[in-house]
């Protein structure tokens, strides 16, 4: 396969697995979160873990838009398909996301709810004009890669003149997430979690650029290596990243510069700033409140935000107690560390949203990679 | 019997309601339509069942619904993917099909021209697998209560003397092989689906197994194990049942897996795994080591087996994991699909 099999070869890896395993220090750790959920998933579908020597550990962030929806946002949203008037469109692996209460929107669809799974914002506006008699919302969920579709999509809609059209907007920024996990009370004063570097978004940064990064290389003097979702990049960024550590640098590089530019894609940016403004706050599951770091509609374009179209309440709902999905999206702890992965939680039953996306951390370490613990297990 | 006032309008028509409520027209659309697609002599007796000759030796049975979407996809349609899907069934078994029942559920409205091509197809694959549909049901619903038509069918076959392939049968040692590249049909199937079309030369691999497996028995006797054919879920699912049931683990190897450069661009796209995606007219057996190089020739000798592959081997396990040394160079786990692919694949 053209211009993916390039970046999947076997020998440049082993090659860069050497010069990982020549270059690292023997004496001591090198700990690198990979922000997003495909570096997740393609640490733990390639196997690069095998890859790594022992003092090379990746830890999981918090980059899976499925994984930090809280679940009152899903209520909100079963809540609002309920009504007989309205048809939600979402993407397929929101299907899933526990609710409260073991709600999904799976199962509201099954009881009735139309529900309908899309594949892009342009089927949600054919769903529209298929359908002038009942109005569709369509459930925005991700990050700076996923926002600009939406702001073309409202502007396809006004320009249309759909008026049965509106967006339940989730959209959410990686910066001040990364911010907050750097200024969390767990690597800051308590040392809990060390990071020595990060693996920074590869979609993402094709739309914002590498220079938002630049302050926390700055600020929090941590090494970001931009990396694109294939195996071989991975490789390459931790190499990278390995390398500023050992120089004691910490700057933004970019691994990704076949996509990724300082500035980023400005026509993107320029429609997204356009159509929405930050939230004050918006809560993340697992990191609770982080200050501007959730975009909503603009007062100017009030009538395609379904939250006020709608009236919808904010519903605020607590996870499991036992659920560990907080402190594994900030890296605390690791899917193993918790009581219910694996015993009542699975990909088939989730109970934190860590398991439900396939690039969730619990849900990659479910599918991929959990013979390692029985590994691990037997070797001590 | 043949006394109709007018022929069936195939090129106009459409079934209606008569058509299911026992009457002259259900007369008439099963002989018409489904008699003459299907023509044997057990159907041209025109009874409620169909009597038949037992031979000696033990039989096997199976039974499947097709609710495929759309109906008629590259490379095949809902009849011919119903009768391929029941021969193979039946073949797993390392067994001869002899007989199929069809039941049709039909939505009104349904057009005449639709059903007779579904029908002539069901009657060649029928007549190329070497089986005859002897019985079969028709029933009409309301518009809105069925999509267009459902299908169900029966089979019965033989099983040769000695042999007896189960899914439990699988031994540490024993050899993986598949019969070629997978993913073919839930490919083909997804390029047509209305909110997903996208282009490709991709066609389903439906096809009757039953003749590749005959040559497989000639040639392994009672080294083969057992046979399944990974249809819904893919290699995946199969893999990790057949190691539940035999309590085994497998160990496979990336490389050796066979996928059509199509196929693994458009799981690409669509974040598909090919070992997840649905196969109609491929096998997965497991044998015994000292077979495994004779079956594979047998294999590959054969036109549905050209690509046949051995992909890994049985090995012990108490967690019965399904790993695969990818072709990067890491390991991983091939686990069971969870949640739903894409409904109605077959």
């Amino acid at each position: 396969m053209k211009y993916a099999d390039e970046f999947r070869d076997k020998e440049i890896a082993l090659g860069l697995a050497k010069a990982i395993r020549a270059e690292a220090d023997a004496g001591r750790a090198y700990r690198f979160m990979e922000f997003c959920g495909g570096h997740t998933h393609a640490i733990s579908r390639y196997g690069l873990e095998d890859m790594l020597p022992k003092n090379v550990r990746m830890i999981h962030g918090p980059g899976c838009p499925v994984c930090v929806l809280p679940a009152g946002r899903i209520d909100m949203a079963i809540r609002l398909a309920e009504r007989a008037d309205i048809i939600l469109c979402v993407y397929g692996d929101l299907m899933r996301v526990p609710g409260s209460q073991g709600g999904s929107l799976l199962k509201a669809k099954a009881r009735g709810a139309d529900i309908r799974m899309v594949y892009s914002t342009i089927d949600a506006l054919g769903i529209a004009e298929e359908n002038p008699g009942r109005e569709v919302v369509f459930f925005a969920i991700g990050f700076e890669t996923t926002t600009p579709p939406t702001a073309v999509m409202i502007r396809l809609a006004e320009r249309k003149q759909l008026e049965n059209f509106s967006v339940f907007c989730n959209h959410v920024l990686t910066p001040p997430a990364m911010q907050n996990i750097l200024e969390s009370p767990d690597i800051r004063n308590i040392g809990r979690v060390e990071i020595d570097g990060f693996v920074g978004p590869a979609h993402v940064s094709t739309i914002i650029g590498t220079a938002p990064y630049e302050f926390f290389a700055e600020e929090f003097g941590k090494p970001v290596v931009i990396s694109g979702f294939e195996p071989l990049d991975m490789m390459q960024a931790i190499l990278m990243l390995v390398r500023q550590v050992n120089e004691h640098r910490h700057e933004v590089e970019n691994q990704y510069s076949r996509a990724v530019t300082r500035d980023g894609n400005l026509r993107a940016k320029e429609e997204v700033s356009d159509i929405f403004e930050l939230r004050d706050q918006f809560e993340w599951r697992g990191l609770g409140q982080v200050p501007y770091s959730g975009l909503k509609l603009k007062r100017s374009y009030a009538k395609y935000d379904a939250e006020i179209r709608f009236g919808m309440n904010e519903l605020r709902v607590d996870d499991n107690p036992a659920c560990e999905c907080g402190a594994i999206l900030r890296g605390v702890k690791k899917p193993v560390d918790c009581k219910l992965f694996g015993t009542v939680c699975t990909p088939e039953t989730p109970m934190g949203s860590c398991m439900v996306s396939s690039e969730g951390a619990c849900a990659a370490h479910w599918t991929y990679g959990r013979f390692r613990d029985h590994q691990q297990r037997r070797a001590s | 019997m043949r006394a109709y006032q007018r022929k069936l309008d195939i090129r106009n028509g459409c079934v209606d309601l008569s058509h299911g409520s026992g009457g002259r027209a259900m007369a008439q659309l099963i002989s018409g339509l489904f008699h003459e697609a299907f023509g044997n002599e057990w159907l041209a007796r025109g009874n409620d069942q169909s009597a038949f000759d037992v031979g000696a030796g033990r039989m096997v049975m199976t039974t499947d619904g097709y609710v495929v979407s759309p109906l008629f996809f590259p490379g095949g349609n809902i009849g011919s993917l119903a009768v391929h899907g029941t021969v193979n069934d039946i073949a797993m078994a390392g067994a001869k099909p002899l007989y199929l029942s069809a039941s049709f559920i039909i939505e009104e409205g349904f057009r005449f021209a639709d059903l007779k091509l579904i029908a002539e197809s069901m009657g060649q694959a029928a007549r190329e697998a070497g089986v005859h549909i002897i019985t079969g049901d028709t029933k009409v619903v309301e518009r809105g209560k069925a999509d267009g038509l459902f299908i169900s069918t029966a089979g019965v076959g033989i099983v040769p003397d000695g042999l007896d392939l189960s899914a439990e049968n699988a031994r540490v040692g024993d050899r993986v092989l598949i019969s070629g590249t997978l993913g073919d049909h839930g490919v083909a199937i997804m390029s047509k689906r209305q909110n997903l079309a996208f282009e490709t030369e991709i066609v389903s691999d439906s096809a009757a197994l039953n003749d590749l497996v005959a040559r497989m028995v000639e040639a392994g006797g009672r080294g083969i194990r057992l046979m399944r054919d990974p249809t819904r879920g893919g290699l995946a699912a199969t893999l990790n049942e057949i190691a539940l049931q035999s309590d085994v683990g497998f160990h496979l190897q990336e490389e050796a897996i066979p996928v059509k450069p199509g196929v693994a661009a458009a799981c690409e796209l669509l974040g598909l795994d090919p070992l997840h995606v649905a196969n109609e007219g491929k096998l997965v057996a497991i044998v015994a080591p000292d077979v495994a190089g004779t079956v594979l020739a047998a294999m590959r000798a054969h036109p549905l087996g050209r690509d046949a592959a051995d992909i890994g081997e049985a090995v012990a396990d108490d967690h019965h994991f399904v790993q695969m040394a990818t072709s990067f160079g890491g390991g991983r786990i091939v686990d069971w699909l969870s949640g739903e692919q894409l409904p109605r694949i077959c």
